[in-house]
């Protein structure tokens, strides 16, 4: 059985939003009976777009992470469901029974993901569902993935051990592993938001004026090991990335022509060392 | 003899002519009355018409010799030959063939126009008779139209367009279900194909779409639409007016008949009372999306025909390349922009690294353009194409493609340009043989950059001082920019906001134009652009842009003359009012009495040095303000102006017509509810403008041409624009005039008849599908590119008539429309005008921003806001209304039940003032104050806080023009000051502000 999975490349979110406004406008003062009440204007975020700032200085970097619902395999919302309120269909999507769900307001606490949203009006809990109202009527795939112009969302209908050879291969993963939860929405490229950076540049002076140097080699150690090697851009500047947040300590070795320099750095978050002055007369 | 028999033989030919004429008019308007009674059967909305009026309409011939007459009574039709007695109306025709040449459905209207203007066709009576006479005609034609098409959950798809994409409009039981954009389909024309470096490009086979596209069903669901007409409490147009409580006083609803009675009655009494100039006009300049109902369309053609005082724009997006930059290069006709052609596949090609220099296409979208550019920059970065971005905020194009960010001070990009050009003189990284033979006067500015001539070398560590830029990055960026095939992205499209909006504006637009020049622009791969336009489709296919004019009949208001007066004849409308205000002294206009404006004009580079005084010899002060909207209050500089205006005792009369109950519609004494364009029929084509933007389609992965359905009936008693002008002017006695006896729907088909779809598609299935996607031509057909016929020395071989053939100082289509032909380093232009002006002198220099870190103000507001074009709405349009687009989350923050604006300040600046990111801040300055959401970021450099201008919500804590408004107006704080004397222009990017802590228990 195919079933339904949302691929989500980070590195190409440019946080439009059309993935929230066209979700919106598909259920905002819309009921589709069997699928789901409106909702309410202001307020929900079934898709919802966070951001994250690392960095800083002209080598920052910003990705926004789109989520929703991760259509679990494993959902704790259908185990917190009585009455059958939630269920699985046999495409892997997950509903919420706008009918049964009634009045089962502890379903917005079991979602590790928080991707469950409480209507007051309605008294039901509401979440994304692959609109799945629209694939039953024969449309390619749900909103989100067709408004959107940066090729960060994609749906993929596939047997699960298409799906999984695929995230093998492309090195997707999903929010949250260690709950179990087994999601079936998966994410590429999920270090530019939840991995850290070191950046810096390196430069020097030359005749009396400051100079960037360009092609330095620079080295990233932890405990005296190497763990990774750069040469600097036109700018002088180098970025490590992929680095685990709180990680301890790392320290630089910079070497251009002949001359050499160092930096060190506890890493808790992402950060800019600055410039790296490295000192006497380079040739 | 034989002349004689010929003669004869030409009399009788003649004679059987007009007989045989005769008979066929006498079947013509007997055949009308089935006609009708057979539609109104078939049609509730012509039964609806036939129900509205009982009265009498007579057609006769001029000698009365055929008649007959139509009478309406409790929607029932009665008609005889012969005169009424006492009919309504009578349409009097010249002739029996002239008749019958525009009463048949397949008429020609440059016959109609021909005998309307030779008074062949006239009428007596009642105009509103002969308008709904005419009214029935068109529906009982049209009603038999089909359009859509039938979904199976019972919903009806229909097609429409926007100012960011076109659209599908899935209607069920009358009411908006759905707005998605359009997936082409195997039935339309494929896309094209880049081939570049051993990979193929070809664009995804859909439209596309921004945020507020997106939002749009809940702006036409909104709580703040304008459902009736309205007219202020304590307004009475025979007593007291009471001007001052304008924006104060509250509403009352009143019916069209009193609404329309009282601005029609306006309109005589100021006219009769101040004579001409006395009624002013402005609208917004992204008013919904069309060609007929569309402000550049409808509006003017009403409002040439009353005569008006019209609110003259400044180039608002374009100002440094308008006053500045044009001047060194020509574009006058782009209003100073480069044109772009062709620059998809060269930069694809050819391009090694983009500078991308106050910048954000995925913010701005070019313009109108959704996100059609944003694969073709995905395409970039697959590339590896180098990307640097120089900006005071991290903006969201850098953030998408990466690269450095540079963030200078703002309006001190000149000196970095400056400094980039040092570094290229002095280690000889430019391109001399181009500054040779492509330009003029380089020797005068290389002095000036060495410091021969003020004794200061520009050096990278003397910008720094201005610009806060390390000297060694300059020098890299400088040498990486020489060394490699390089485009310069300045501006949004190319041009376009932000740094050419500010106190130094002039100076950065002419310094890109030089840096380009000492790269030789035009070699491959070495241009102006970043994707957003320059795609390889038709530009050979005729469809009109907006500015084009539609209907408005305008030769001099608008881009008519370009193609569609020849191609879908109407009747001129002259503005008799020599007289205009500036937009942005609109309030010293209406308070003071006195303004003075530049044109801006871009037939020719000298056009925008004539002066224009307010008020014009012989005219009336602003007695009476008719305003389409409200966005002046968020979009023009140092907005408190524009509240205050209101309540001046010399503005007898306000009326606003508007979708929304927003901003300055709030300050109206009638206010006239209008539909969106999904509540009435138009036809457009995406993204196309014309005019100063010809050919900006360009930005388009598919050239899209849209039949604009009238998905649903105008909301509550809105009615179109086209309607409220139709039946006011009928109130003056115009309405067939203002009409032309067409429908909205008529013009739509008038417009079609006039393009080249005619060729490919039918209007049935046109109307019936909704759109056509223009084919893409062969790789052989494609546009040169941009400059590459300037490089070469060849003549200008791009399809744009530009510049005019008379600005060519040598052959026709050689050189540019500068006096020398050349790019320029010392303009010809500013030397004939003004060569001694330190504003703005013949050659660009460094000239300190007049609102920047250097004056007097910073030492106590010490904070530059810079107030971009916005992302999440297009300047006023969707923002407020109750949109959807209030929950972005940088869009707009929900703070104790209120959607604040953001500001955003660096994490140093806000320790320093013990502010939290999240908190509510007032920033302020001597202008007035603005409550707001605070951001804090490291995406804007301490000492810059970044806001979007063009909040459509105004609100202000007390009296309006003189308290706190917490709706996000930041432009109340921006400088009316133009960036130069001699120019119509604003600064809205150069602020000083501070910012400190508003207590939430002061809300309301």
């Amino acid at each position: 059985m195919k079933k339904w999975n949302l691929i989500v490349d980070v590195a190409n979110c440019t946080n439009c939003n059309n993935c929230f406004m066209a979700d919106k406008d598909e259920y905002d003062g819309n009921t589709f009976p069997g699928y789901t009440f409106p909702q309410p204007r202001h307020g929900h975020r079934w898709i919802d777009i966070h951001r994250r700032e690392r960095g800083s200085g002209s080598l920052m970097d910003v990705a926004y992470l789109p989520t929703m619902c991760n259509q679990c395999d494993d959902a704790p919302c259908i185990a917190a469901a009585t009455n059958n309120a939630v269920y699985k269909r046999e495409d892997g999507i997950v509903m919420i029974d706008p009918v049964r769900a009634k009045d089962q307001n502890q379903l917005v606490e079991a979602c590790p993901y928080g991707h469950i949203w409480w209507n007051e009006e309605h008294r039901v809990p509401q979440k994304w569902f692959f609109d799945a109202h629209l694939l039953d009527m024969g449309w390619s795939g749900p909103r989100c993935v067709q408004v959107c112009a940066s090729g960060c969302l994609s749906a993929a209908r596939l047997e699960d051990e298409e799906m999984q050879a695929k995230a093998a291969a492309e090195k997707l993963e999903v929010l949250k592993p260690d709950l179990g939860t087994r999601p079936r929405v998966w994410y590429k490229n999920l270090f530019r938001f939840t991995r850290e950076h070191i950046a810096g540049s390196v430069a020097t002076v030359i005749a009396g004026h400051e100079e960037v140097c360009a092609g330095a080699s620079v080295t990233l150690l932890k405990n005296g090991a190497k763990i990774a090697g750069q040469s600097t851009d036109f700018f002088g500047d180098f970025k490590f990335d992929d680095l685990t947040s709180g990680s301890g300590a790392y320290s630089m070795h910079v070497q251009w022509r002949d001359l050499t320099g160092g930096a060190a750095v506890e890493l808790a978050g992402s950060v800019n060392l600055g410039v790296i002055m490295l000192a006497g007369n380079g040739k | 003899m034989g002349k004689c028999v010929g003669l004869k033989t030409r009399v009788l030919k003649e004679r059987a002519a007009s007989a045989l004429a005769d008979r066929e008019l006498k079947l013509l308007l007997a055949g009308l009355v089935s006609v009708l009674k057979v539609a109104g059967r078939f049609s509730e909305r012509v039964r609806s018409l036939m129900r509205q009026e009982d009265f009498t309409l007579q057609i006769t011939l001029a000698d009365q010799s055929i008649a007959r007459w139509y009478r309406f009574t409790g929607g029932r039709l009665t008609s005889k030959a012969g005169l009424a007695p006492e009919p309504e109306a009578t349409l009097i025709i010249n002739d029996s063939r002239t008749a019958l040449s525009i009463m048949v459905p397949w008429r020609s209207y440059l016959d109609q126009i021909h005998a309307m203007k030779n008074f062949c066709m006239d009428f007596t009576g009642e105009d509103r008779f002969v308008m709904h006479f005419l009214g029935i005609a068109s529906e009982a034609q049209e009603c038999r139209y089909t359009y859509g098409e039938k979904m199976p959950d019972g919903s009806t798809r229909y097609v429409n367009n926007t100012n960011g994409g076109a659209v599908y409009v899935y209607v069920r039981d009358g009411r908006i279900l759905r707005i998605t954009n359009i997936d082409l389909t195997e039935d339309d024309a494929p896309g094209w194909t880049i081939e570049a470096r051993g990979r193929s490009f070809t664009p995804p086979r859909r439209t596309t779409l921004v945020s507020y596209t997106q939002a749009l069903k809940s702006t036409v669901y909104s709580k703040d639409r304008l459902l009736y007409p309205m007219k202020r409490v304590d307004f009475d147009p025979d007593g007291e007016r009471n001007p001052q409580n304008r924006g104060v006083s509250g509403y009352v609803r009143i019916s069209w008949d009193e609404a329309l009675d009282l601005v029609a009655k306006e309109i005589m009494r100021v006219k009769r009372t101040h004579g001409p100039g006395a009624i002013l006009n402005s609208t917004g300049s992204h008013h919904t999306w069309g060609n007929i109902g569309y402000y550049l369309s409808a509006r003017l053609r009403f409002f040439n025909m009353i005569g008006t005082t019209y609110v003259a724009h400044n180039p608002d997006s374009w100002e440094g390349w308008y006053w500045g930059a044009m001047h060194h290069w020509g574009n006058s006709l782009r209003l100073g922009m480069p044109d772009g052609y062709g620059t998809v596949e060269d930069c694809l090609k050819h391009c090694e690294m983009i500078v991308f220099w106050s910048s954000d296409p995925e913010a701005t979208h070019g313009i109108y353009a959704a996100q059609e550019g944003t694969v073709r920059r995905r395409w970039a970065k697959e590339l590896g194409i180098t990307c640097v971005h120089i900006d005071p905020f991290y903006n969201h194009t850098a953030a998408y493609m990466g690269g450095k960010w540079l963030a200078p001070r703002p309006a001190t990009g000149n000196a970095l340009a400056l400094a980039i050009a040092y570094v290229w003189i002095s280690e000889s990284l430019y391109d001399t043989w181009f500054v040779e033979n492509r330009t003029t006067g380089f020797g005068q500015w290389r002095d000036y950059v060495l410091g021969k001539e003020d004794g200061i070398p520009k050096t990278p560590e003397w910008q720094e001082g201005e610009s806060g830029i390390p000297a060694r990055e300059v020098r890299a960026l400088a040498r990486e920019w020489a060394s490699r095939r390089t485009y310069l992205s300045c501006g949004g499209r190319s041009g376009f906001g932000s740094a050419c909006r500010d106190a130094t504006g002039i100076e950065w637009a002419r310094a890109m134009v030089y840096l380009m020049a000492m790269q030789g622009i035009g070699k491959p791969g070495v241009n102006v652009g970043n994707l957003q336009t320059g795609t390889p489709v038709d530009t050979h296919f005729f469809f009109p842009g907006y500015a084009e004019g539609g209907m408005s009949g305008d030769l001099n208001g608008t881009g008519l003359a370009q193609n569609l007066y020849q191609k879908m004849p109407q009747v001129l409308t002259m503005n008799t009012v020599q007289q205009t205000v500036p937009r942005l002294q609109v309030p010293e206009a209406i308070m003071e009495g006195k303004a003075l404006g530049y044109p801006m004009d871009g037939r020719t580079l000298e056009a925008q040095f004539r002066p224009v005084p307010f008020p014009a010899p012989g005219y009336s002060r602003i007695r009476m303000y008719y305003k389409y909207g409200g966005s002046h209050i968020g979009t023009m500089v140092e907005s408190n102006r524009y509240a205050r205006m209101y309540q001046d005792e010399s503005l007898e009369f306000v009326a606003n017509q508007s979708i929304w109950f927003e901003g300055e519609a709030k300050f109206a004494d009638v206010i006239l509810p209008a539909c969106t364009n999904f509540e009435r029929w138009d036809i457009s084509e995406t993204v196309s403008c014309s005019g100063y933007s010809t050919h900006s389609f360009l930005q388009s992965n598919y050239r899209l041409i849209t039949m604009q359905h009238k998905c649903i009936e105008p909301l509550g008693e809105s009615k179109s624009d086209f309607e409220i002008f139709s039946l006011l002017a009928s109130r003056l006695g115009m309405g067939s005039y203002f009409s032309e006896g067409s429908t909205e729907l008529g013009w739509c088909k008038r417009l079609f008849d006039g393009t080249d779809l005619p060729r490919h598609i039918s209007f049935k299935e046109f109307l019936k599908k909704g759109y056509y996607v223009v084919p893409a031509p062969p790789p052989k057909k494609r546009d040169p590119v941009s400059w590459r016929w300037y490089y070469e020395g060849r003549p200008k071989d791009l399809p744009e008539v530009s510049p005019l053939p008379s600005d060519y100082t040598g052959l026709w289509r050689h050189g540019l429309q500068t006096q020398s032909g050349k790019i320029e380093f010392v303009s010809s232009s500013l030397k004939r005008f003004a060569p001694d002006d330190p504003e703005r002198p013949p050659m660009s220099k460094y000239i300190p921003s007049w609102e920047g870190h250097r004056s007097e103000a910073y030492k106590t507001y010490p904070l530059q806001l810079i107030s971009p074009h916005n992302r999440y709405s297009f300047h006023t349009m969707m923002d407020g209304k109750d949109s959807t687009i209030n929950d972005i989350k940088d869009h707009r923050v929900l703070i104790d039940g209120w959607y604040y604006w953001i500001v955003r300040m660096n994490p140093e600046d806000a320790a320093t003032r013990g502010l939290r990111h999240g908190a509510l801040v007032e920033m302020y300055n001597d202008r007035g104050s603005v409550i707001l959401c605070l951001h804090v970021t490291e995406r804007v450099p301490p000492g810059v806080v970044h806001s979007y201008e063009s909040s459509a919500v105004y609100a202000p804590l007390g009296a309006p023009g003189n308290s706190p408004d917490r709706g996000g107006c930041v432009n109340i704080l921006t400088p009316k000051r133009p960036i130069i004397k001699h120019s119509h222009s604003m600064a809205c990017n150069s602020a000083l502000v501070e910012i400190r802590p508003w207590p939430r228990e002061t809300q309301p």
